[in-house]
């Protein structure tokens, strides 16, 4: 009795997870500009208006570039954190994944205020670069958990082995070490891709004028006539913010989860 | 591994081997990077948060006037309507953190206890994918099915209520479910994990012991799983308390979000801006202090 409740519970909240986005993705192919429900006519020339767009493509554009610069960052820096906790024992080591974790556990707005100051107090201009400072700053984290999960997990022993067996400190890094952590590598990557591709809070406060997608979506759903390329912008935003978590997942399930949780 | 790879020792290898034998200079080559970002850009910059919120904004030329000054907090306590808004920020903040409780408890207990090895997998990834959708198009979809003549208006019909979004479309009431919806997952799944980590054993005595699975529930299961509820909590009451888009846009209330966004952007008042982005600094620490003590960070 109890199990067909949990499992009727489940189904629901499942449904209430899924139904939304589901909306906006039938949305994306209603022929008409206005956005009435039942829809009455489905087609897919909206998609071939925002292809064209000019103001999407920009923001577009925009997107990826902060997103890969801030995922290189991220990674770099995340990945040099995991080893320096995971190995070594050092005065403020506990503080290091609770500072790490800090920018995503506060709002949003903390962040990007904190940074909205900095740039007004030093006279920085504002532009690509800012953002990507920002986002990378948020990104850290995921690679962290991602990356010190996995050396938690792998046995130092391997390692001892290698040695053992007479390959250099390089050797053994390049051979053993390495390969253990590279599928946690890319699956912490294309995380932090995801985090930032979809980041708008941070951004606000540090973009000044520029649109990022998120920001041009902000920007342009409330313009009735820009609505329905809005809607697929809508669509390729869930499908694109999915699929890098879906590899993720599969690349690093382990990992991955403890990434989430911390995100 | 060929002979010429071993022949030929590689500026790397030579690194590589140097500093294994000096750990201190490795670590402080692990650390520079990492430590040196944090501390410039991030606490640096909050650093440069607090400063700002001391100083004001000069009316007749814009200028801030880096001088020490409390006018900012005065003003937020005179004005009435700050404190309405920082309330009114708590309260949604609270009530979204209770609700997704409650309503993650038995997909994430159906998830850890109940479900097979695979569809509990298949439940994780359900799970997570909603989670990490494009925010901005979650609330998006909101707006969309809150709209007039929207999915809200024609499910009401079927009921035989007309223009319910009239009343529900922009309202207090919308953005808090928003606000529900959105965190959910964020909820479930420290949920799920800590759950997964009780032991079945423990169940299994407690019923032996007689207690009912009301007991067992209340004395075994909740004590055990609160560090990961905690964990939840932070999320979903950090978040929201941060959010300015929501109230934005299924709302025509304030947030502390709204405030800091509107006096940073459309007023220009840096000073007044950053002392207001304090408060949730303030309530976060507070916060964060106390889910420490319950155990939450060993859980996240």
């Amino acid at each position: 009795m109890s199990r067909v409740l949990l499992r009727v519970a489940t189904g629901l909240t499942l449904g209430f997870l899924y139904l939304p986005l589901v909306i906006i993705g039938i949305y994306a192919f209603n022929a008409q500009r206005i956005q009435i429900w039942p829809i009455k006519e489905y087609s897919l020339r909206w998609f071939g208006e925002a292809y064209t767009n000019e103001g999407v493509r920009d923001a577009f554009t925009l997107s990826i570039t902060v997103a890969l610069q801030a995922t290189f960052l991220a990674v770099v820096l995340g990945s040099l954190a995991s080893f320096a906790v995971h190995r070594f024992s050092f005065f403020g080591r506990e503080t290091i994944s609770f500072a790490l974790v800090l920018p995503i556990a506060l709002p949003g707005i903390i962040t990007g205020m904190a940074l909205n100051s900095t740039i007004h107090g030093f006279g920085i201009p504002f532009g690509t670069l800012t953002i990507v400072v920002g986002h990378a700053t948020f990104c850290v984290v995921v690679v962290y958990n991602n990356v010190i999960a996995r050396l938690r997990r792998t046995s130092r022993s391997i390692e001892e082995a290698s040695m053992d067996l007479g390959a250099d400190t390089w050797q053994t890094f390049r051979y053993v070490t390495f390969p253990t952590l590279r599928t946690a590598i890319v699956a912490a990557g294309l995380l932090a891709f995801a985090l930032s591709f979809d980041e708008i809070i941070v951004t606000t406060f540090t973009a000044g004028t520029q649109e990022t997608i998120p920001i041009w979506i902000f920007n342009h759903l409330r313009l009735p006539n820009q609505r329905p390329i809005v809607n697929v912008v809508a669509l390729v935003m869930i499908v694109l913010s999915m699929i890098p978590v879906y590899l993720a997942q599969r690349l690093s399930s382990d990992t991955t989860r403890a990434a989430t949780v911390a995100r | 591994m060929t002979t010429a790879q071993a022949e030929r020792p590689s500026w790397l290898r030579r690194l590589f081997g140097w500093l294994y034998r000096r750990p201190r200079l490795q670590l402080a080559a692990l650390l520079a990077a990492p430590v040196g970002w944090f501390g410039i850009v991030y606490f640096g910059s909050l650093a440069f948060l607090f400063a700002f919120a001391f100083w004001s904004l000069d009316p007749q030329t814009g200028v801030v006037l880096k001088q020490f000054t409390l006018a900012n907090f005065e003003r937020m306590i005179q004005q009435p309507v700050y404190g309405t808004i920082v309330l009114r920020t708590l309260a949604v903040a609270a009530v979204v953190t209770i609700v997704d409780a409650i309503i993650a408890f038995p997909i994430a207990y159906y998830m850890a206890r109940v479900a097979s090895r695979r569809v509990r997998a298949l439940l994780f990834v359900s799970v997570l994918l909603p989670l990490w959708a494009s925010y901005l198009v979650k609330v998006f979809a909101w707006r969309v099915i809150l709209a007039p003549s929207g999915v809200l208006d024609w499910a009401a019909q079927l009921f035989g209520v007309n223009q319910v979004s009239e009343i529900f479309g922009i309202s207090d009431v919308s953005m808090t479910i928003v606000f529900i919806y959105i965190w959910l997952p964020y909820m479930i799944l420290p949920l799920y994990a800590g759950l997964e980590r009780i032991p079945t054993s423990y169940l299994e005595a407690s019923a032996d012991l007689g207690g009912r699975s009301a007991v067992t529930f209340r004395k075994v299961v909740l004590p055990l799983v609160l560090p990961s509820l905690v964990a939840g909590s932070i999320f979903t009451f950090s978040l929201t308390l941060g959010d300015y888009i929501v109230p934005e846009l299924v709302s025509n209330s304030q947030f502390i979000g709204n405030v800091v966004f509107r006096s940073q952007g459309v007023a220009g008042d840096i000073p007044f801006a950053a002392a207001f982005a304090l408060v949730p600094v303030a309530i976060m620490a507070v916060y964060l202090l106390v889910a420490r003590r319950l155990g939450a960070f060993d859980a996240l």
